[in-house]
């Protein structure tokens, strides 16, 4: 009756040593996946138990947590290991990017920028850039030593060949510091600028997959692409129906069974402040080119190409396993 | 009550000095200071200690330098707060120990990781006396927005010759957290460090 069910944050002392000790490896190794004992936790494989095994091995009781989902603090997944944390950790949680200290996400980056002294911890599904590419686990051991990455600059090529352009729209592979290849998650590509040089600390949990790494802040994180087919950061070419948003990524929102359907920002606290800041919120349809919202919209962006042949792109990333 | 947590302090301690660590770790040189209760016997310092304890268990084998090794006072302590297993072969460590930084042996007497697993190198803890004081560096690299100055003391005389060999083998080579009696900053092999008057 008096004891604990559970230690502080749900896992062991020793567990959280042994990941405590891959994240500080990892941070030293920007972009190395560190292989870790990953446990069992109380949900299944795909919703998040690399995420939560590191924010569980980070989080301390004065941190404020914040979960998203794709951008959404308020979907299923989101709402369940925010109130984990709030059982097992007792910690404060928030659903503004500001207030957070560590914030947990599925698939996205919020669009506030983050700043020094956060921690972003990203859930991962497949943490290997080149597993679609070479299976063995020893090859691709052995192509990160060797910094050997042609095979996916000719993923990339194969991309331009059939397509006309570089048709991966998320989990867009990178290189950081100058060293590693790494796959940032099913992020989508419109993301990928921001890790670059973020004054947060990035960290990412693979539980299924049993790996953990990371990018300090301030560290390089280029997109790989050609001399000729540069990196293009792809939105769709749409207005947030409730916020005006004309820089944000945006989800497709079916309103109705006759086709009826908007597009809204993902990032839903984004989406939140800025229609506080408006008096009153716009309508849906014509953008307000976001002017007004008062240091909401600082996420300079203006001069994004905006191709407006690809808008099955943003279908192809609703398609991503859930992870 | 039942699945209600109790905040248990050991927890939130090495949580506390874990934290320390992964902040200085991710920004490199930056000192963190950090209160602790943890208190080893001579000749350890009292936030080498609460690292210690954050860190090391059955799992990490510990490498002591001599002074260290001479002390069965805090060779118990160690291994009755950590249970990690004390080693003489310095490249079998996961961790290794440092209370007299000028009698360090080179990086090269411990394990470096491999190409395929860098990770599986050791991580030197290195007590010092004060920070901010020593031969003046200028790191850069990741962690770092801009160029910055760190110095601590005592280190070596070639400590940035060391450290220079050190970033060449990356993404092979040791990792260093340095800590002072209540503070600790970090020098991960990421990190590119120039004599300050370079």
């Amino acid at each position: 009756m008096s004891l604990p069910a559970y230690n502080f944050a749900y896992l062991d002392e020793q567990t959280k040593r042994m990941i405590r000790r891959a994240v500080l490896k990892a941070i030293a190794i920007p972009g190395y996946q560190v292989p870790f004992a990953s446990r069992e936790m109380p949900m299944p494989y795909g919703w998040g138990t690399g995420g939560v095994q590191v924010t569980a091995a980070v989080i301390g009781p004065d941190d404020v947590l914040k979960v998203i989902d794709q951008g959404a603090d308020d979907t299923t997944n989101a709402v369940s290991i925010r109130k984990f944390f709030a059982k097992t950790a007792g910690v404060k949680t928030t659903t503004a990017t500001r207030e957070a200290t560590i914030i947990q996400t599925r698939h996205r980056i919020p669009e506030t920028p983050l700043h020094v002294g956060q921690v972003l911890v990203y859930q991962v599904p497949i943490p290997e850039p080149l597993r679609f590419l070479e299976p063995r686990e020893t090859e691709t051991r052995r192509m990160h030593a060797l910094t050997e990455y042609g095979l996916m600059h000719v993923k990339l090529y194969e991309d331009i060949a059939r397509h006309g352009h570089i048709a991966t729209t998320y989990a867009y592979p990178v290189k950081v510091d100058g060293r590693y290849v790494m796959d940032p998650s099913p992020t989508p590509k419109f993301d990928n600028p921001k890790m670059d040089q973020c004054p947060a600390l990035q960290l990412f949990g693979a539980g299924r997959e049993k790996r953990i790494y990371a990018i300090p802040p301030y560290t390089s994180v280029v997109s790989l692409d050609f001399e000729d087919f540069p990196f293009e950061r792809y939105r769709h070419p749409g207005t947030c129906a409730l916020c005006g948003a004309t820089d944000t990524f945006l989800d497709e929102i079916v309103t109705d069974d006759a086709g009826g359907r908007m597009f809204v920002c993902s990032d839903t606290d984004y989406c939140e402040t800025r229609r506080a800041a408006h008096s009153p919120p716009p309508l849906a349809g014509e953008g307000q080119g976001g002017g007004s919202a008062a240091g909401a919209a600082q996420e300079a962006s203006p001069s994004l190409p905006l191709p407006s042949k690809r808008g099955r792109e943003e279908q192809d990333l609703k398609a991503a396993e859930h992870d | 009550m039942p699945g209600q947590a109790i905040r248990l302090d050991p927890a939130i301690a090495s949580q506390a000095a874990f934290r320390a660590v992964m902040d200085a770790m991710s920004h490199p040189g930056e000192v963190r200071t950090f209160a602790t209760t943890v208190r080893a016997p001579a000749p350890l310092n009292p936030a080498a200690a609460a690292v210690a304890c954050a860190l090391m268990d059955f799992e990490t084998p510990v490498w002591l330098d001599g002074p260290l090794a001479a002390a069965p006072e805090f060779v118990t302590w160690l291994r009755f707060e950590t249970g990690a297993p004390v080693v003489a072969a310095a490249d079998a460590a996961t961790f290794a120990v440092i209370a007299d930084p000028l009698a360090m042996p080179s990086f090269s007497a411990f394990a470096l990781g491999s190409h395929d697993y860098p990770d599986r190198s050791v991580t030197l803890l290195v007590q010092v006396e004060r920070f901010g004081e020593g031969e003046p560096m200028r790191l850069s690299g990741p962690g770092l927005a801009r160029p910055r100055g760190f110095s601590a003391t005592p280190l070596p005389a070639d400590f940035i010759a060391r450290l220079h060999v050190n970033r060449a083998l990356f993404p092979r080579g040791v990792d260093i957290i340095l800590a002072s009696d209540d503070a600790v900053a970090a020098l991960p092999r990421s990190v590119r460090v120039k004599r300050e008057s370079d």
